[in-house]
Parts: C-alpha cells; structure tokens; sequence
C-alpha cells in the first residue's frame, strides 16, 4: 500500500465527499478539529461546495438556518466537544426554526470496546438524547449510507439529525 | 443618541427588495415595513445568533440585499462571527448593531464596558472593509444612501437610547402578530425556496 492508499475498514474522506455532493450540499459550515485536514483540502477544491468556516461551534446553526431558508442546502461538519458547546444554538436555530439539517459531528474519544477515558465521548450520546437529536454511527465506508439516510430524515422530518463519525477521521490523516 | 424608532423610519426608504432580519428593533420595524413578507422578525430563538442568521441568508441569497439589525449584547456572546463575516465577505450584508449599552429586555443592566466599546473598531479589526458609527440620528441619515448603495458587508453601530422591559415576560405586549414558522414560511415563499434543501437524491430516497 502506498501512501495515498486509505487503509481497510477507515471511513475515508472521499466517501464523505461523495455522499455531501450526493445531496446537493451547498455549504459546508464547519470548525477544523485535528483530524480533518484531508477531508478541508478535498472540499476547497470541490466547485460545488462553498466553505464557511466558524470561529465557535455555536455560530454553525444559525449561519445554517439562514442558508436553508434563503434557498441552500447546508451541512454542518463539528466535532462532538463543540456539539455540546452549541446546545442552546441547536434548541433555538435548529429545532426552533424546523432546520432539516445533518450535523457530522466527529465523535472523539469513541471506542468499539465500551471503556471510554475521554469524557468528551461520555457525554457525546447523553447530550444527544437530551437535545432530541437522532443519530446515526459511521465508523468506516460500509456504514457511510448511513449518512445518505440521515439527510433524507433531516427532510423528511424538517429537523436536524446528527451523523456521529466514529472512526475519529483516520482515513482524513493521510 | 437616537431612538430605534426614528433610525428606522430613516433607514425605511432605502430597504426597497431587501430582506430584513429586525433583532430588537422588531416592534418597531413592523410599523415601518412595506414588505413584512420580506421581513424575518424571527424572535429570539438563542440570544447571539442573529448576526449568523442574517449571514446565512445574505450567503444564499446572493443577488439580494440583507440587512441585519443586530445588537450588542447579541453580538457580545458571538464576536468571532466577524471573522467569518468578514472572511466570506458577501457584498450583499448590511449589518447594522443597534447599542443601547444595556441588556434592556431583562431590566437594563450594563453590557460589560457597556460605554468603552468601539464596536465599528472591532468590526473593521475583523476585516469588514467598510465600518461606520454615529451616535446621532443627523449623521446616521446623510449617510444612509453611501451605506446602502455601495456593497457589503458593511457595519454600522448606532447609539441608541435604551427601552428597558421590566415587565415578567408572560405580560408583555406581544408587537408580532405572526409566529415563527409563518415568518419563516413567508420568507420562504417570497424568496421562492420551499422545496429547496428539502428534496433530496440521495442513496436512500433513489432506493440504490
């Protein structure tokens, strides 16, 4: 393998480029963790997608609010400490104004085996059944169609839904 | 300073086809407005958004003019959207902060340094390339046709006098006689964009 290579069972950045231009995203509304550089230097050279890039988690969901009701289709793209940093943002720009919009909220310090020592993993869950937000967990590209439902119910149900990327972006650190 | 009313009532003649997102100055742009379906008086839906909100919109509606009243105590929580205003710098955002000193609907207590903050700096330090602040009704009206005829994103802080709430929330006259979501599917209808980022092709919905 070389070095532009994505290891097996990663979700890589070209996966979630496709499924954000498979549904039409307009925006992407998004605050870089560490791990994303890959995915940032594919969509900058995506024509169809316009970067907004937020100094504060909090500042996404209205930005968000105001491109769908002005006729775009935004994406939020977070990681999951700054999900909770946006809470009362979601409750009154998202849930208030019926956003059908997905939040892919990098899920850091998941693990598959349970014994979590990142508290920003403990609460990642909790938080979401608190803010009613349902979501879906992408681990690698077998699960990313998830993320193909998890636009279609933010439409459907005119809310936000959250797809939480649990492989902690590694395919995106290449 | 100048009273929201009367800085509106300036401001009125040059909206033309803008959308406006109100903030705090809703209950008075009402009674100004000839295209409420043009308007967003949104309400307060977290306190620090509207600069955002108004943001969004100007974003996907390009060929529009958007014309935000924010406030300070608003724009306090949330300066660091400056930044990203002025980074994407959509020529068609016309931000103006309405600064009373005070957080007026909760009794009127001082905003931190309520009377030492030079907002317009601030705004032109983020990267706004234009940025002004009158303190007077006299001023701010000769400069409303260079404001609103040359492009964005522009800041404008206005001084205004405070009109402090002290009434329980539950007993204040209610000024918008429309609800949240009919001010959202207004807007939506005017701008022609129901349907628009709700229709979607993906996996799922294609059955692939």
């Amino acid at each position: 393998m070389n070095d532009a290579t994505p290891p097996a069972n990663v979700l890589s950045p070209e996966t979630v480029l496709h499924h954000i231009k498979k549904a039409g995203v307009s925006h992407v509304v998004w605050l870089p963790d560490s791990e994303t550089n890959w995915l940032y230097m594919l969509m900058r050279a995506e024509p169809s997608i316009r970067l907004v890039g937020v100094s504060r988690e909090g500042h996404a969901a209205s930005i968000a609010a105001g491109i769908f009701v002005g006729g775009g289709r935004p994406l939020i793209l977070i990681q999951n400490t700054g999900m909770m940093e946006s809470g009362d943002s979601i409750r009154g720009w998202l849930h208030g104004l019926n956003i059908p919009v997905v939040l892919m909220v990098g899920y850091r310090g998941w693990t598959r085996h349970g014994v979590i020592s990142d508290t920003a993993a403990t609460y990642t869950e909790r938080f979401l059944n608190a803010f009613d937000l349902n979501y879906y967990l992408v681990e690698n590209d077998k699960d990313a169609d998830r993320i193909a439902v998890a636009f279609d119910e933010a439409a459907r149900a005119k809310r936000p839904v959250v797809v939480l990327v649990g492989d902690e972006y590694h395919g995106f650190n290449r | 300073m100048m009273y929201t009313a009367d800085m509106l009532k300036a401001f009125a003649p040059y909206r033309k086809d803008a959308i406006v997102v109100p903030g705090r100055g809703g209950r008075h742009w009402i009674n100004q407005s000839q295209r409420q379906d043009l308007d967003a008086p949104v309400g307060d839906p977290a306190m620090g958004g509207h600069a955002g909100f108004g943001f969004g919109l100007a974003l996907a509606q390009p060929d529009r003019q958007v014309v935000l009243f924010d406030s300070e105590g608003d724009l306090l929580m949330s300066l660091g959207i400056l930044t990203t205003i002025a980074e994407l710098a959509p020529a068609n955002f016309y931000h103006f902060l309405l600064d009373n000193e005070c957080y007026a609907t909760t009794g009127g207590q001082p905003v931190p340094n309520a009377k030492n903050v030079a907002y317009e700096t601030i705004a032109r330090g983020c990267g706004y390339p234009r940025s002004f602040a009158f303190s007077e009704l006299d001023g701010f009206a000769a400069a409303l046709p260079d404001i609103m005829n040359n492009p964005g994103p522009v800041f404008v802080a206005l001084k205004v006098f405070p009109e402090i709430e002290n009434e329980p929330i539950g007993k204040r006259r209610r000024w918008n006689t429309r609800g949240r979501d009919q001010v959202v599917g207004d807007l939506r209808k005017t701008l022609d964009t129901i349907g628009r980022g709700e229709v979607m092709k993906t996996a799922a919905t294609a059955g692939s």
